[in-house]
């Protein structure tokens, strides 16, 4: 199967399953956007996905598989790339390389750490600061439980510097799988750099205001 | 002399890659060219510091040229970090010794891939290249009488495209740019040049798949879109050519 093997195969798995972690992205951005609106809107929002059963463990299943197959073929491309590249030049210049296409192992690491950290915090609720409470109408307390993690200076920042970090991945990330996915030409290719930017920074600005306005103090309910 | 009385000469430091043989370990060794002139080529200037070595009894700076005309992809050199040089859409044999000022310091690499062994100093074998090429890059063509004028037509959209793939010279600059030592870009160019072509489409997913395979074969890394291949080109190959290896790609694995 050259899907498995072929050096464009494998940088179309990437691309496929980058493509659906960065829709899970934007949903994810969507949902959490309730929290702005309000702890009731967060609250019903989390309580709706929670009554979803059967499907939200088919669909955390395929994330599931979207994420191995993303860190798998990421790592042995980019073992095969250092592999087929004997050692920098004694001068260095860069011409259209950049710090976010140069950093797509570290940044994506850091995410992964970052991921399992999340999940542990938010989704299995197991770190050592974690409130648990049900809120006035007996749903559990996801506002109250964000809040008050991220009160905490180390938490707010891990949070914030996890972001900066997605924002330089998916800055490359979303140009690189429309190229590797053949949607690309000479008009095209600047105008998905663009975008990968503009939607980057979208991430940046809307994920990152939540551990701001929380730690500012300035979203309290 | 009268060039170089009229304009005056340079004199530069080079730092040039100096390594007797594939296995051997190379080093640096500083030169000094004298007697420059702006009108010198980059090559003109090292065939001087040559002459100058070997009046000296020492064993010349081996490097890669043939046409001098910047259209044979024979040059081959990292100036300052940069393939050819860095100067836009100019090889190594047609940059000129006036982008240069007198006392500059000049780094000169071979190229850098896993694929491409340096032979000798400056000189590297770029035999992986022709072994992508022998897997496909080429049209099978019954022999015979010469065929009728116009009996396959090619709009002037796709023959112009087909053109633009078919500049790629074989320097090697792509994949000495590229921090993978991928070779996607001259790959990308011969596959989009034929799969282009109604000669060429009879084969275009075999093709893709064999040119792909002897790619790895060579070790070449992998694409990472950096696009550094595209910068350094010396003919601007167009990073589109990659776009539409990896849709042939995919054409051949669904249909």
């Amino acid at each position: 199967m050259s899907l498995l093997t072929s050096s464009v195969g494998r940088k179309v798995l990437m691309a496929v399953s980058g493509f659906f972690l960065l829709m899970f992205i934007v949903a994810h951005l969507a949902g959490n956007s309730t929290i702005f609106i309000g702890s009731d809107w967060l609250n019903a929002y989390a309580e709706h996905l929670h009554e979803l059963g059967p499907f939200v463990w088919v669909f955390r299943a395929f994330m599931l598989a979207m994420l191995l197959i993303h860190i798998l073929f990421g790592v042995i491309l980019t073992l095969e790339n250092w592999g087929a590249n004997p050692g920098k030049y004694a001068v260095t210049k860069r011409l259209k390389v950049t710090f976010s296409s140069r950093t797509m192992i570290w940044t994506g690491l850091l995410l992964l750490s970052f991921i399992v950290y999340h999940l542990l915090q938010f989704t299995f609720r197991v770190t050592p600061e974690i409130v648990l409470a049900a809120d006035e109408v007996g749903r559990f307390d996801v506002f109250t439980m964000v809040v008050s993690s991220l009160r905490i200076v180390a938490i707010a920042a891990i949070y914030i510097f996890a972001m900066v970090v997605l924002f330089l991945h998916t800055r490359h990330g979303i140009q690189s799988f429309l190229q590797t996915l053949g949607l690309s030409n000479d008009n095209l290719q600047p105008k998905y750099a663009l975008a990968g930017k503009l939607i980057s920074a979208v991430f940046l600005v809307g994920f990152g205001a939540i551990p701001v306005l929380i730690f500012t103090g300035i979203l309290v309910k | 002399m009268s060039a170089n009385s009229e304009h005056g000469t340079m004199t530069l430091k080079l730092i040039v890659w100096r390594q007797k043989g594939p296995n051997e370990p190379g080093r640096f060794e500083t030169y000094l060219a004298k007697g420059i002139t702006e009108h010198h080529s980059f090559l003109e200037m090292l065939d001087v510091v040559n002459q100058d070595l070997i009046k000296e009894g020492k064993e010349p700076i081996v490097f890669d040229h043939d046409c001098r005309e910047g259209i044979c992809g024979t040059c081959s050199q990292v100036i300052n970090g940069l393939p050819h040089g860095g100067q836009v859409r100019t090889t190594v044999c047609q940059l000129h010794m006036r982008k240069f000022k007198d006392g500059d310091t000049i780094y000169i690499e071979p190229w850098k891939a896993k694929a491409f062994p340096v032979l000798k100093d400056l000189m590297v074998d770029r035999g992986a290249l022709d072994k992508v090429i022998q897997a496909g890059g080429y049209t099978s063509a019954r022999t015979g009488a010469a065929p009728d004028g116009n009996s396959i037509l090619i709009s002037k959209e796709s023959a112009d495209y087909a053109m633009d793939a078919a500049e790629c010279i074989g320097c090697g600059a792509c994949v000495a740019a590229c921090p993978n030592g991928a070779a996607m870009l001259f790959t990308g160019a011969k596959v989009s040049q034929l799969a282009a072509l109604p000669q060429g489409k009879v084969e275009a997913a075999e093709r893709v798949n064999s040119m792909l395979n002897a790619m790895k074969e060579c070790g070449f890394g992998n694409c990472t879109n950096h696009f550094e291949c595209q910068a350094a080109c010396p003919k601007g190959i167009d990073v589109k050519f990659i776009a539409r290896l990896n849709r042939e790609y995919l054409k051949a694995l669904v249909f």
